[in-house]
């Protein structure tokens, strides 16, 4: 699961300016709160470790050995923003809080990793206030304080430095005008963004209220930091643990070995069983090598998580003993087609509802990759694994999910355009499976006269000089666009906020929201935001979704899927819902 | 001689500016002419979430609002007088030669190239001396045995050699031998262990990667010493040689071989030099971190400072190989003289 961006730092006024990702010497003993094994464990068959544990042990020992097809953005936990990188951070560093190491929906729940507790908001959720477990120590022995914590999120901010990150402490934090980060900014009082009253206490102040800021301190850059050993871009050579495994070697562009921390202590962190003696990790390995030797049980886990590649589909699928050792979780990226308004005659609702009916969903599945290695056919925007997820179909396609005719016609007909009408559909064309999608879209909705013409522009200006920017688009009846989106953690906030609020829509171009502009949405994102009730906020997210929906702004395409192998050698195997893969801290060797 | 190798040096250095130029050209040149823009170009090397600004900035810190010359004169000083890194924390010196710094691992480029060089030549020379032992022996005894059963089979499998992918032929040998079925050997694959670190496990974790690569030009080789063979054992020389009474062996190795070996030599400094320059599709099916490897990695990601530092060191590596073949000419053929 790689969750790509496509974006820059976008704004919404004062209030949202989000950088999302688019398209995307250990003990003896478990702590008693991991994952637990059950005695039986879930049975060895196909998804079998989509809600349970598959083989189940509670057995330390051994070294797992997982491949890279690409390399890390970075290993520094404040320069990554991939999503398999923040599943195998947990191994060598400790965040305030973290997702549960567990399978099924649990996963997706927060849980303190560094901090006591879950943060204390205070009543306008402007501020959040942490406190730190003592007795936590860097591999080094030295103690950790909430100044490392401070430190390790105040240097993620430069963005000179440390590039591949994400910037929402950026965005949401109280910071001093003009501030860079420690290296440039040196000497420059921060306490009005993070006070630091004591070693075990830290205190976040923001500029907006932010309701679910839980999420912000699961991030990797909440993970210390020693000021003393920090040496910038050169940091991610020899990053000073604070988890369960500490780098023995580190090889940029060929690979790591991790092996134990002497000094992480288990009564501290109830979270990792941390079974295995160590990892060894290769990066740059071809990715069809990758897949047999998973196959064959001569390599562990294919870390990036997306699921094995085509030439071995057949294999896995074909063979109900190795079907039965995999598992096909669905992600939280949408595919998806963006109906822009501002292009006429999609200005008209009516007709971008009969391009919702005429499309062909299972060719559009089927450019993505098919059921089982493409994904799920999407029905409305939020992806299952996303709180207020609800299954609803405004548009439905007919039985065989190949597209109402009648209905398209009906609608076509009402807006003015009952013999259809002339538009241009953008993708991206490093990418043939949007230029699949766009074809099959250009087949279906030829079907009632729809007619399509492919335009494919270059993936790294799409949304700043082509499809994303509003009179480009609209001068170039780019009416329909290829898109896709992937939220940072599993919640409406992280999947929403770029990609259906109108004020993230900027002329100059960049946006990944090409289509959605109603100010009811902002206003319901607007009370998301500002909702401290958990329930109450995931009941605006479904209404968003539905709102979104109901204006017929985007044709949802798929929810993704992958296919993934489990290793013939590791115990302890489930999928973690918040990052779509197997969950790293959970496994062990047999 | 000792002018003649001066003058091929100094042809060389020309050789290796001109390369330098046209590959900065290539990727600095090109996309302006396309209409790519200072901040276009410096979007890939900032985040995936940067703003405007910040694209600014770093179009700024990169120099692309610079006239092209001054960048390429950036880039040809950093070569010859190093350059300097901001790392954050402080300023680091990058020694001459600096091909400048991976904006995405953040590692000087040099460093990274001088380690990949044990990869890639283990197996270029590994196996340059399988291919040109099992090419040319065949090749001979192909000449020799004209029409036999054995020029027949050897030549058939050579054309297969000549014909079949590297990815393909690289891809069967690890589905047999390294996947463990059908056959329950385990070779390693996707490793690579210094050669001064164990030899053993150097030459077991080479020995696929070697035949497959050996196969390819092997066969290649048999055809090319087949054919020269043929022609030089018609010569006048041979067979005055066997009317002097000399064996046969004698003929055919001291006689015959040699004369047939001057475009066997050519070709296979060609080869080595571009091998050692990097065996791209064969580091990538088995995964070795060679320089091949490098470059597609870096051509994947558009690393360009890594694209550069690879190319100008491949190119190297064929302008050297080249000098050596030619001063080699003058010890096989004692008709060449280098003036």
């Amino acid at each position: 699961m790689k969750r790509r961006t496509t974006t820059g730092a976008a704004a919404v006024g004062a209030v949202l300016a989000l950088a999302l990702s688019a398209c995307g010497g250990g003990s003896s003993t478990t702590p008693k709160d991991s994952a637990k094994p059950a005695a039986d464990g879930a049975k060895a068959e196909f998804n079998a470790a989509l809600t349970g544990i598959v083989n189940p042990s509670d057995k330390k020992g051994g070294v797992l050995k997982f491949a890279n097809e690409g390399d890390w953005d970075s290993l520094d936990p404040g320069d990554t923003y991939y999503g398999y990188s923040w599943n195998f951070v947990r191994l060598y560093g400790r965040s305030l809080l973290m997702f549960k190491s567990a399978p099924g929906k649990e996963g997706n729940e927060l849980t303190p990793d560094l901090a006591e507790g879950m943060g204390t908001p205070s009543d306008d959720a402007k501020t959040w206030t942490y406190k730190i477990k003592s007795g936590v120590k860097f591999e080094d022995g030295t103690p950790i304080t909430s100044k490392d914590v401070k430190y390790g999120v105040l240097r993620s901010l430069d963005k000179e430095v440390f590039p591949d990150g994400y910037t929402y402490f950026n965005d949401f934090l109280d910071l001093p005008k003009d501030y860079k980060g420690p290296y440039k900014s040196k000497g420059v009082n921060t306490d009005k963004a993070i006070e630091t009253p004591d070693d075990q206490t830290i205190v976040f102040h923001l500029k907006q209220p932010l309701s679910n800021f839980d999420y912000f301190a699961q991030l990797p850059a909440t993970i210390p930091v020693p000021e003393a050993k920090d040496t910038g871009a050169k940091y991610r050579e020899h990053i000073i643990a604070s988890g369960p495994y500490m780098f023995q070697k580190n090889e940029i562009g060929k690979g790591f070995t991790l092996v134990r921390n002497p000094n992480w202590d288990p009564a501290t962190d109830p979270n990792r069983p941390a079974l295995p003696d160590g990892f060894e990790v290769s990066t740059n390995v071809n990715a069809d090598d990758i897949d047999n030797r998973i196959l064959s049980g001569d390599l562990d886990v294919a870390v990036i998580g997306t699921g094995i590649k085509q030439a071995a589909l057949g294999r896995v699928l074909g063979d109900p003993a190795v079907k039965a050792a995999s598992d096909n979780p669905t992600s939280t990226r949408l595919w998806y087609t963006s109906i822009n308004g501002n292009v006429p005659p999609l200005d008209n609702i009516d007709c971008r509802k009969a391009v919702q009916y005429a499309a062909n969903k299972v060719d559009y599945q089927t450019a993505f990759g098919g059921e089982v290695a493409g994904g799920q056919i999407a029905t409305s925007l939020l992806p299952p694994a996303i709180p207020g997820h609800e299954d609803f179909n405004l548009y439905p396609p007919g039985a065989d999910n190949k597209g109402d005719l009648a209905k398209a016609k009906e609608h076509l007909t009402a807006c003015g355009q009952p013999d259809g009408f002339e538009t241009n559909i953008s993708y991206r064309a490093e990418r043939p499976n949007e230029k699949a999608a766009a074809e099959a879209l250009q087949q279906a909705l030829g079907r009632v006269g729809i007619k399509l013409t492919l335009k494919p522009f270059p993936q790294a200006d799409y949304f700043a000089l082509y499809a994303g920017k509003p009179g480009y688009a609209k001068d170039n009846k780019i009416g329909l666009a290829q898109n896709g989106w992937m939220s940072d953690w599993p919640d409406g906030f992280g999947f929403l906020g770029q990609i259906v609020d109108s004020r993230v829509i900027r002329d100059t171009g960049g946006s990944s929201n090409i289509s959605v502009r109603d100010p009811e949405v902002d206003k319901l994102l607007d009370q998301a935001m500002a909702e401290t009730d958990k329930t109450k906020r995931d009941a605006i997210w479904t209404a968003i979704d539905k709102k979104v929906m109901e204006g017929a702004y985007i044709l949802p395409g798929i929810w993704t899927k992958s296919l993934l192998v489990r290793s013939k050698n590791a115990t302890n195997i489930f999928v973690n819902d918040a990052y779509g893969m197997y969950d790293y801290l959970g496994l062990g060797v047999k | 001689m000792v002018t003649y190798i001066i003058r091929r040096l100094i042809w060389a250095a020309a050789m290796l500016t001109i390369v330098s130029i046209v590959t900065f050209a290539i990727f600095f040149l090109v996309p302006r002419l396309a209409g790519a823009t200072p901040e276009s170009l410096a979007t890939r090397y900032v985040g995936r979430t940067a703003n405007a600004e910040q694209v600014k900035i770093a179009a700024e810190k990169l120099g692309f609002y610079d006239p092209l010359v001054v960048q390429y004169g950036r880039f040809a000083k950093g070569i010859v007088a190093g350059s300097e890194y901001d790392y954050g924390p402080g300023v680091e010196q990058c020694p001459a030669p600096c091909f400048g710094y991976s904006f995405l691992t953040r590692l000087p480029v040099w460093p990274d190239l001088l380690d990949r060089v044990p990869v890639t030549m283990s197996l270029a020379l590994g196996a340059a001396v399988i291919w040109v032992l099992a090419g040319v022996a065949t090749g001979v005894v192909s000449a020799l045995r004209r029409g036999s059963f054995f020029d027949r089979a050897a030549m058939t499998v050579a054309l297969g050699g000549v014909s079949l992918p590297i990815f393909f032929t690289g891809m069967a040998s690890l589905v047999v031998f390294s996947y463990g079925y059908p056959f329950e050997i385990t070779a390693p694959g996707g490793s690579f262990t210094p050669f001064f670190e164990n030899p053993v496990d150097w030459a077991y974790s080479l020995i696929l990667p070697w035949i497959t690569l050996a196969f390819l030009y092997a066969a290649g080789y048999a055809r090319l010493t087949r054919a020269g063979m043929l022609e030089t054992m018609n010569e006048d020389y041979i067979r005055t040689a066997r009317a002097k009474g000399l064996a046969e062996r004698t003929v055919v190795l001291k006689h015959g071989l040699r004369g047939a070996l001057t475009p066997i030599l050519t070709i296979f400094g060609l080869d080595v030099g571009l091998l050692l320059g990097g065996a791209v599709l064969t580091e990538s099916t088995y995964s070795l971190p060679g320089m091949g490897k490098y470059a597609i990695d870096a051509i994947n990601s558009q690393d360009l400072p890594k694209v550069m530092g690879v190319v100008l060191f491949a190119a190297f590596f064929v302008v050297v190989a080249n000098l050596i073949v030619d001063l080699l000419y003058a010890v096989v053929d004692p008709r060449v003289r280098l003036s």
